[in-house]
C-alpha cells in the first residue's frame, strides 16, 4: 500500500545556507505523526516544501504514491493535501462561516464562478455549518473572526483546512499562541479526527506530542535525526542532547 | 581612423557620459527601494532640484563651478531629511498603491514649484571656461566638459563604492538592505540609518542632476520625463544593489546612444522591450537577490 | 443535519444573499447622469468625459482595488480600444456598437496576453512590466504614423448612428446618452463580478495570497480572468472616446492618462465598486474649473491634494464616508 506522503532526498538551499539536507520521510495512511526539533530546525520550511509554497533544490514527494514535486500548490490541495498555518491566516473581517464556506466552495469547484452571487449556494453552507457543529463552531458562525479569542481561531484555522476535505493534513503548531485554558479544546479535537487523515503536526509541547502521536521524527538543521516511536525517542540520548544541550548522564 | 571605429567610439564615449548621469542620479533610488522597500518615483525631483540649484547659482550669483556643484549636493541633501521626515517616514511599510500615489503628488508638486520660480523652459548650461571646448587626445577630440562628466562621475562612483565597502556606515547599510530585522537586532539604529543613506541618496542625485545638466536638460518637468529611465535604471540592475545600477545604467546609455546615431526611431521601443525581456528573465534585477 | 442546524443555515443564505441585492442609493447615480443631461445641456462634451473615465476607472477597481494588481500601464488597453475603434470607423466600419465590442474584444485580447506573461511578476518588477508593455504600445503608434496618423492623431472616421436611429449631433446629446448607457452596462458587469464567488476570492487573493493557495485556489487564473476583464473595459471606454469624438491622439495610451485614472480613482475611494463615480467628476470638473485657468497652480494642489488623502484618507471620499458612517452609528 502506498504511503499517504513521503519525501525522497528533499533538499533546499538558500546559497550557502541549507535549510533541508536530504530529508527522507514517510507518512502512513491514517497516522498520528509528530515532526519536532529545536527553533531553526526547519520543520516549517519542510511544509512549506511539500505543499509546495516552496521549491525544492533537489529531491522528489509523492502524495499517495504519485509524484506531486512538479505540481503548484492549488493542485496538491485539489489532490488532498491541506495544511493550517503557524499564525492565523485567517480572513478577520470575515465571517467564521464565510472563511469555511471558501475553503468548501474552493473544494467544490463552484468558487469561480462570477454569475451567481456569492453565498447562494446552499450546498457549501450546509457543509460548511456542519463542519463547524463537529468543530463546536456553530454558534459562532455569523461572528467575525477577528471578534473570537485566539484558540477559538485556531480552531476555525482547522475547521477551514478540514473543509477541503484532505487525506493528508500538516498541522503546523496547532496549539501555538493559545492560553493553556483553551488548548486543551484543540487537543480534543485533534484526538477526534477521522482516523483515515494521515495527519502529521509540528509541535514543540512535549505533552501534546506524546499524547497525540503514534510515530516521531525529530528534525535538526534540516536533516531527520531519528525517527521512531515515542518511547523510543523519549529514550534516545542523542535526542535529549539536541534539546537539553548535554550528554545523557551514563 | 575609419568611420566605423570613429562612430564606435562616439557612441561608447556619449553613452558612458550619459550612463554615468543615470547612475549618479538612480543610486540613490536603489538604496531607498532596497533599503526601505519604499518605491519612491519622485526620486528624479532632487536630481531636478540639484540642477536648478547649480544653475541659479551660476547664473544668478556667479558662484564658481565646483562651489555652486557643491552646494546643490548640500542643499538637496539636507532637504531631503525635511521631506523625509515629514512625508516618506510616515509612508514606511504602507502598501504600494499609497506610495507610488504619495510620489506622484510630489512630482506634481515639484512641476508646479519649479515653473513658479523658474519658468517652463529648460535651465542654460554654460559649463565654466577650462570646462568648454574640445579635448585633443591626439587621434580624436572629445568635448571637455563631457570627458569631465566621465572622469568626474568614475571618481564619484569610485568613492561611493569604497565607502560602502571599506566604511562602518557602508557596513551597517550593506546589512540592513540585507536583512533589516537581523541589523536592527544586533542594534543598527535603522530610522537614523535611513535617514542618512535617503540623504546621501538625494544629494547623489543632486550631484548627477547637475553635473548632468548638460545631457539631461532642467526643466519643470525632468522627474517626468526621465522617470522610466531611472526606474529600468534600478529595476534592471536590482533592487538594494550598488553595483547593479551601474551596469544597468551602462547598458541603458550605451544603448540609447547606440540607437541615437544609428536608428533613432527605435531606442525607446527596443530598451522598453529590452527592459520587458530581461526583467521577464530576472525579476530580481540583475545584481538582485532572488526571493 | 438537524432541523435547528438548517434553520441556521438558511439565515446564514438570506444575510449573505441580502448584502447583493440593489440598494436603493445605488439609482443615485444614474438619477444624477440623467438629471445632468436635462440640467448643463451646454456641457454634455465635458459629461461624456466624465462617463466615459468613470467607465475606465472602474475597470482599474476591479484589478486594482479587488485583485490587488498596482498598475501603471492600464492606459494600454484604453488606448487600444480608442484606436481599434477609430481605425474601425477610419476605414468603412461605421457602426458603432459592434466597433465597440470589437474594440472591447481586442483589448480584452492584450490584457489575455500581457497577464499572461507578466503577472507571475510581483512588486516593482510588476509595475515595471505594466509600465513597459503601455510605453511600447505608445511608441509602436507613434511610429506606425502611417496606420495611426502617428503624432497628429487618427482623424477621418465616420461614425454611423446608434441602431441605426440616433445620429451623433453637435450638441453631444446622443453621445452623452450612449456613454451613460455603456457605463450602466459595464456598471452591471462589475458589479455582478464583485458579488460573485469569483469576485470574494479576488479580495482574498488580495489580503493573503498565501491562503488562496493553501485553500487550493488557481490564483494566477483569477487575477488573470480579471485583468483580461478588466482591459476589455478599459478598451470599450476608449472605443467610447473614439466614437464620440472622433479623434485619437497618442496621449489615449500615456502614462499621464494612465497617471490621472489612477489619482481619480483614489480620490473616490479604491476597491468599493463606487470611488470611481464619486473621483472622476470630483477630479474632472475641479480639473474644467481650475487647470484651464492656471495649469500650474492646478499641478500644485491636485499633488497637495494627493498626497494628503494617502497620508489621512487612504480610504478616499468613500472611505472618509465610511468612517463617518461607523462614528454615528456608534461602533467607530
Amino acid at each position: 500500500m502506498n504511503a499517504a506522503l513521503e519525501t525522497h532526498g528533499l533538499c533546499k538551499s538558500f546559497g550557502a545556507l541549507a535549510v533541508a539536507n536530504d530529508i527522507e520521510f514517510r507518512l502512513e495512511p491514517g497516522a498520528r505523526h509528530a515532526l519536532i526539533g529545536p527553533n531553526g530546525a526547519g520543520k516549517t520550511t519542510f511544509v512549506n516544501l511539500v505543499t509546495g509554497a516552496l521549491a525544492p533544490s533537489a529531491g522528489r514527494i509523492l502524495l499517495d504514491g504519485d509524484d506531486i514535486t512538479a505540481l503548484p500548490q492549488a493542485q496538491r490541495v485539489k489532490r488532498g493535501l491541506a495544511r493550517t498555518f503557524q499564525i492565523n491566516t485567517l480572513f478577520r473581517g470575515l465571517s467564521v462561516l464565510e472563511n469555511v464556506c471558501l475553503a468548501i466552495g474552493e473544494r467544490m469547484g463552484v468558487a469561480g464562478d462570477i454569475y451567481r452571487p456569492a453565498g447562494s449556494r446552499r450546498d457549501v453552507v450546509d457543509e460548511a455549518y456542519a463542519a463547524l457543529e463537529r468543530l463546536g463552531l456553530a454558534a459562532e458562525a455569523q461572528r467575525l473572526v477577528r471578534e473570537l479569542s485566539y484558540g477559538r481561531q485556531r480552531l476555525v484555522e482547522l475547521a477551514v483546512a478540514l473543509g477541503l476535505k484532505p487525506k493528508v493534513l500538516l498541522l503546523d503548531e496547532p496549539a501555538a499562541g493559545v492560553p493553556s485554558s483553551e488548548s486543551g479544546i484543540i487537543v480534543d479535537t485533534i484526538e477526534s479526527l477521522p482516523a483515515d487523515i494521515a495527519l502529521l503536526i509540528i509541535e514543540h509541547d512535549m505533552d501534546l506530542v506524546f499524547r497525540l502521536a503514534r510515530r516521531i521524527t525529530v528534525l535538526v538543521q534540516g536533516a531527520v535525526l531519528v525517527e521512531g516511536t515515542p518511547q523510543e525517542i523519549a529514550a534516545d540520548p542523542r535526542v535529549r542532547e539536541v534539546y537539553l544541550g548535554e550528554r545523557a548522564p551514563a | 581612423m575609419s568611420a566605423a571605429v570613429s562612430a564606435f567610439i562616439s557612441i561608447a564615449f556619449h553613452g558612458l557620459a550619459y550612463a554615468m548621469v543615470l547612475y549618479l542620479v538612480s543610486v540613490g533610488l536603489s538604496v531607498t527601494m532596497g533599503l526601505m522597500g519604499f518605491i519612491n518615483l519622485a526620486h528624479g525631483v532632487f536630481a531636478a532640484a540639484g540642477g536648478y540649484v547649480m544653475t541659479r547659482l551660476i547664473n544668478a550669483y556667479h558662484v564658481p563651478f565646483p562651489l555652486a556643484v557643491a552646494a546643490a549636493f548640500v542643499v538637496v541633501g539636507a532637504g531631503s531629511v525635511v521631506l523625509e521626515r515629514l512625508l516618506y517616514r510616515r509612508l514606511y511599510g504602507a502598501d504600494e498603491l499609497s506610495q507610488v500615489l504619495m510620489t506622484v503628488g510630489l512630482i506634481l508638486m515639484s512641476v508646479a514649484i519649479f515653473k513658479f520660480f523658474w519658468g517652463p523652459l529648460a535651465q542654460p548650461m554654460q559649463p565654466p571656461a577650462y570646462l568648454s571646448g574640445q579635448l585633443d587626445l591626439g587621434f580624436r577630440s572629445f568635448p571637455t566638459y563631457r570627458s569631465f562628466l566621465i572622469v568626474a562621475g568614475a571618481a564619484l562612483v569610485t568613492l561611493l563604492w569604497l565607502g560602502l565597502e571599506r566604511t562602518r556606515f557602508g557596513a551597517r547599510i550593506r546589512a540592513a538592505v540585507d536583512n533589516r530585522r537581523m541589523a536592527q537586532s544586533v542594534g543598527i539604529d535603522t530610522d537614523r540609518l535611513f535617514t542618512l543613506a535617503f540623504a546621501l541618496g538625494s544629494g547623489l542625485a543632486a550631484l548627477g542632476g547637475a553635473l548632468g545638466a548638460e545631457i539631461l536638460a532642467i526643466d519643470p518637468g525632468y522627474a517626468q520625463e526621465h522617470l522610466i529611465y531611472f526606474l529600468i535604471v534600478v529595476a534592471v540592475g536590482g533592487l538594494g544593489s550598488i553595483k547593479g545600477p551601474f551596469f544597468a545604467a551602462l547598458l541603458l546609455g550605451i544603448t540609447d546612444t547606440a540607437f541615437k546615431y544609428k536608428l533613432p526611431e527605435f531606442g525607446a521601443f527596443f530598451i522598453y522591450a529590452m527592459t520587458l525581456a530581461l526583467l521577464l528573465w530576472r525579476p530580481q534585477g540583475l545584481f538582485g537577490r532572488s526571493s | 443535519m438537524s432541523d435547528a442546524l438548517a434553520g441556521r443555515a438558511t439565515q446564514a443564505v438570506e444575510a449573505l444573499l441580502r448584502r447583493h441585492r440593489l440598494r436603493p442609493w445605488e439609482a443615485l447615480p444614474w438619477l444624477a447622469g440623467a438629471a445632468a443631461f436635462f440640467a448643463f445641456p451646454d456641457y454634455l462634451a465635458l459629461g461624456s468625459q466624465i462617463l466615459i473615465n468613470i467607465l475606465f476607472a472602474l475597470s482599474l477597481d476591479l484589478i486594482l482595488g479587488y485583485a490587488g494588481i498596482v498598475t501603471l500601464g492600464h492606459a494600454a488597453f484604453f488606448g487600444v480600444g480608442a484606436y481599434t475603434a477609430g481605425l474601425l470607423a477610419a476605414h468603412g466600419w461605421s457602426e458603432p456598437l459592434s466597433g465597440l465590442v470589437v474594440a472591447g474584444l481586442v483589448a480584452g485580447l492584450v490584457g489575455l496576453v500581457s497577464g499572461a506573461i507578466i503577472l507571475r511578476t510581483r512588486g516593482l518588477t510588476l509595475l515595471m512590466l505594466t509600465l513597459m508593455i503601455a510605453v511600447m504600445l505608445q511608441e509602436a503608434a507613434n511610429k506606425a504614423g502611417s496606420v495611426t496618423g502617428g503624432a497628429d492623431g487618427l482623424q477621418g472616421m465616420d461614425v454611423a448612428p446608434v441602431l441605426d436611429l440616433f445620429r451623433f449631433d453637435l450638441y453631444g446629446r446622443v453621445a452623452y446618452l450612449y456613454c451613460l448607457a455603456l457605463l450602466f452596462l459595464g456598471w452591471l458587469a462589475a458589479r455582478r463580478i464583485v458579488h460573485s464567488p469569483f469576485g470574494r476570492s479576488l479580495t482574498g487573493i488580495r489580503e493573503n495570497e498565501a491562503r488562496m493557495h493553501a485553500i487550493g485556489s488557481p490564483v494566477f487564473r483569477r487575477r488573470l480572468t480579471i485583468y483580461a476583464i478588466a482591459a476589455a473595459l478599459a478598451g470599450i471606454a476608449g472605443a467610447l472616446l473614439a466614437q464620440t469624438t472622433q479623434f485619437v491622439a497618442l496621449e489615449v495610451l500615456s502614462f499621464e492618462r494612465s497617471g490621472a485614472v489612477l489619482i481619480m480613482l483614489i480620490l473616490g475611494g479604491v476597491g468599493r465598486l463606487y470611488g470611481a463615480f464619486i473621483g472622476v467628476p470630483l477630479y474632472m470638473i475641479l480639473q474644467d474649473r481650475f487647470a484651464q485657468a492656471d495649469p500650474v497652480y492646478w499641478d500644485f494642489w491636485i499633488g497637495l491634494l494627493l498626497i494628503i488623502v494617502v497620508v489621512f484618507a487612504r480610504g478616499g471620499v468613500l472611505g472618509l464616508g465610511e468612517r463617518i458612517a461607523q462614528r454615528l452609528s456608534g461602533r467607530g
